[in-house]
């Protein structure tokens, strides 16, 4: 990823277009899907757009370690234990990535990451909700990034290059996550009787938060106009909700779990998967802060940062000493 | 309180040897030890190097975009450099 | 399947690997609860790691000592399905990760004595212990080096990092002398080059310490090598709760496939 270091220290980080010449150039580029690199001229709409989307998705992979380490010292076999470590660990990285392509758009992780603290930045409402039960380990990693596979893929081809490229590692790592989240659920299921009730359990409580991951219906979205016309966005939340869904359903028949919506059945004619009404409002509650855990994920991530500001210092405080010693 | 900057470190990786080092990203780090402990906990967990550079960004100097055209466009037509350009019988063979 | 407790096997040899592995697990397990509260984000990718080189030797070391044992158990089942009298790691490795520095020296402590430990098994007669030996090797050595490096930035940091660092070292201290004990069991195992007598490593591992505590500006501590017990199944109260967790699946869903 570029970052600061590459920019003139005369220049503006981050150059922005005014006049409505430039920004038909800039579209023009767009439209020729060249990338946006850091140093080149932008609209400040667009920096702040990817800035708020980056920072956010930042944010997500750090708060979503929480709901999954619950489980790590009480992972079943050391089988399932190393994979969850290894998977937490890489979400930090993911986070890691991300960061550091946000900070190409003239802001510092620490900002973006004290904005997170003070509760002034959004994370995904997914991360709110509990994993009272090992199957909801199964079933984060099957359904959960399930739908952030949909997301990420086409971000793969965003027109900013350090995002695209961020997120190119990202979906490379990611490859072995739902696998192994499906390969719980399938042992659950295949089990007995008080593993398949888990998993179901599990299941009926991630479905509907899934499909809210993928945001408001296109009817209500505020930003998807000019992400899709700066090819930020690639594809809307109501098309990749449904890719999600027609994805999805055929695995939960596989698994012989059934999913939670009544009114859910197959449209023979459009060749997809009918889902029922999903309710906005507490996807609006969540995003709000009144989610089951937004207290406790916030509590958690601020002790950490203070119980090492210490460190941190510490840290500072030695690499000064050691400059001088070295001078 | 905001919380303290620690500098922004480039790290590139030789994924195996007789590869050069490509630039793969960038961290935080206090000093060189831990950025070079950081460059291989973030980015090798999975093989993919045997060798890592890490440079202070601060350290990387870059051409400016807008001189872009000043830079970069006057080598477009000097196709005499390219091995193309000139012409050799197809029975002299492969040159 | 059996859901009861396996019963701990008299072979020394099958004592001698789980000893070593039951070590790796719980400092594993330990350095896994850092995971999402670590002081700093790159430093939760460091300690992951780490944790993650200790389960792997555990599972080898594991799948091993089923191998000797031949009674038909796995990894999990010596992971999880035994009394807590018969776990059998150090109490230094159990000891609750209390704050970064605490965690650091603790991993120094440990990590400075399994480097030459390692590095000496690599000539175990047993061509299978020689073979994850010689793996672990490369693992200890970068815990090593990690340790030591947070050992003098926070020794040699702040007042607060100091103090605090000083007061890891001196509360650790005692449980130290544990890891160079050997048992009555392991007589005939160090008599025919498969184990080595841990004794034979304390100067060297004293050396090291001595000279990174003074690159740390840390005081060695003077206490004596007071607290033992893990060896021989006596845990403190850290361990049952460790266990608690660490069993909790297996205990509540006995017989079930995960």
């Amino acid at each position: 990823m570029y970052t600061q270091g590459l920019t003139p220290e005369t220049e503006t980080p981050v150059r922005a277009i005014g006049d409505e010449a430039a920004m038909a150039r800039f579209q023009a580029r767009i439209d020729a899907e060249q990338r946006i690199e850091p140093n080149d001229a932008m609209p400040a709409a667009y920096r702040r757009t990817l800035l708020r989307q980056i920072s956010q998705h930042a944010h997500s992979e750090i708060v979503g370690m929480l709901p999954e380490g619950n489980w790590i010292t009480r992972a079943p076999s050391l089988r399932r234990k190393v994979a969850l470590l290894a998977k937490v660990q890489d979400e930090c990285g993911h986070g890691l990535y991300l960061y550091a392509a946000a900070e190409t758009l003239d802001a510092t992780r620490e900002q973006l990451y004290d904005d997170l603290l003070a509760g002034k930045a959004r994370y995904s409402s997914i991360f709110n909700y509990p994993t009272p039960t090992w199957a909801d380990i199964g079933a984060i990693g099957w359904l959960v990034d399930g739908a952030a596979i949909m997301n990420q893929i086409p971000l793969c081809r965003c027109s900013y290059g350090p995002y695209a490229r961020a997120m190119i590692r990202v979906c490379k790592e990611e490859s072995f996550h739902q696998r192994q989240g499906f390969e719980i659920m399938m042992t659950l299921a295949r089990g007995t009787d008080a593993q398949k009730r888990m998993a179901q359990d599990a299941l009926n409580r991630w479905w509907w938060p899934c499909l809210m991951m993928f945001g408001p219906p296109d009817t209500q979205s505020q930003h998807s106009d000019t992400s899709t016309l700066w090819k930020i966005k690639r594809f809307s939340n109501d098309e990749l909700r449904q890719k999600f869904v027609d994805a999805t359903v055929p695995q939960a028949h596989h698994l012989g779990l059934s999913l939670p919506d009544p009114k859910l059945h197959f449209d023979e004619i459009s060749g997809h998967w009918r889902y029922g009404d999903i309710d906005w409002e507490e996807f609006r509650q969540v995003l709000a802060g009144h989610g089951p855990c937004n207290q406790e994920r916030m509590a958690a991530r601020r002790k950490a940062h203070d119980d090492g500001a210490w460190v941190r210092e510490a840290a500072l405080a030695h690499a000064e000493k050691h400059k001088a010693r070295a001078a | 309180m905001a919380t303290p900057r620690f500098p922004l470190w480039e790290v590139f990786i030789r994924s195996r040897t007789g590869l050069a080092h490509r630039h793969v990203g960038s961290l935080h780090a206090v000093d060189v030890a831990s950025a070079l402990e950081a460059a291989r906990d973030l980015f090798t967990r999975r093989n993919e190097g045997v060798s890592i550079w890490v440079v202070p960004s601060a350290s990387i100097s870059a051409s400016d975009p807008a001189e872009k055209a000043m830079m970069f466009d006057p080598a477009s037509d000097k196709i005499y450099r390219h091995p193309t350009f000139y012409e050799v019988p197809e029975d002299v063979g492969h040159m | 399947m059996s859901t009861a407790s396996i019963s701990l096997s008299k072979e020394p040899l099958v004592r001698f690997i789980l000893r070593r592995a039951d070590d790796a697990l719980v400092l594993g397990h330990r350095l896994s609860e850092w995971c999402g509260h670590a002081p700093l984000l790159e430093e939760e990718m460091a300690l992951a790691n780490i944790a993650l080189d200790h389960l792997g030797q555990a599972r080898a070391l594991y799948t091993y000592a089923a191998e000797v044992e031949a009674a038909g158990l796995d990894e999990d089942a010596y992971a999880y399905r035994r009394d807590p009298v018969d776990y059998l790691n150090v109490l230094l490795v159990e000891r609750p990760n209390g704050d970064f520095a605490h965690t650091i020296v603790r991993l120094w402590l440990y990590s400075a004595f399994m480097s030459l430990w390692w590095q000496a098994m690599t000539g175990s007669k047993d061509a299978q212990l020689s073979a994850i030996a010689a793996r672990a090797v490369k693992e200890v050595a970068y815990h090593l080096r990690h340790a030591a490096n947070w050992l003098v930035r926070l020794g040699d940091g702040t007042a607060q990092s100091h103090q605090r660092t000083q007061m890891a070292l001196d509360q650790l201290w005692p449980y130290a002398g544990e890891m160079f004990t050997s048992q009555p069991d392991e007589e005939d195992l160090i008599a025919t080059g498969i184990a080595i007598d841990p004794e034979t490593l304390r100067q060297a591992w004293l050396t090291r310490i001595m000279n990174e505590a003074a690159q740390a500006l840390l005081k060695m501590p003077t206490a004596p090598f007071s607290q033992q017990g893990g060896r021989s199944g006596n845990h403190s109260e850290a361990m049952g709760h460790l266990l608690a967790e660490l069993q909790f699946m297996q205990r509540t869903y006995p017989g079930a496939q995960w």
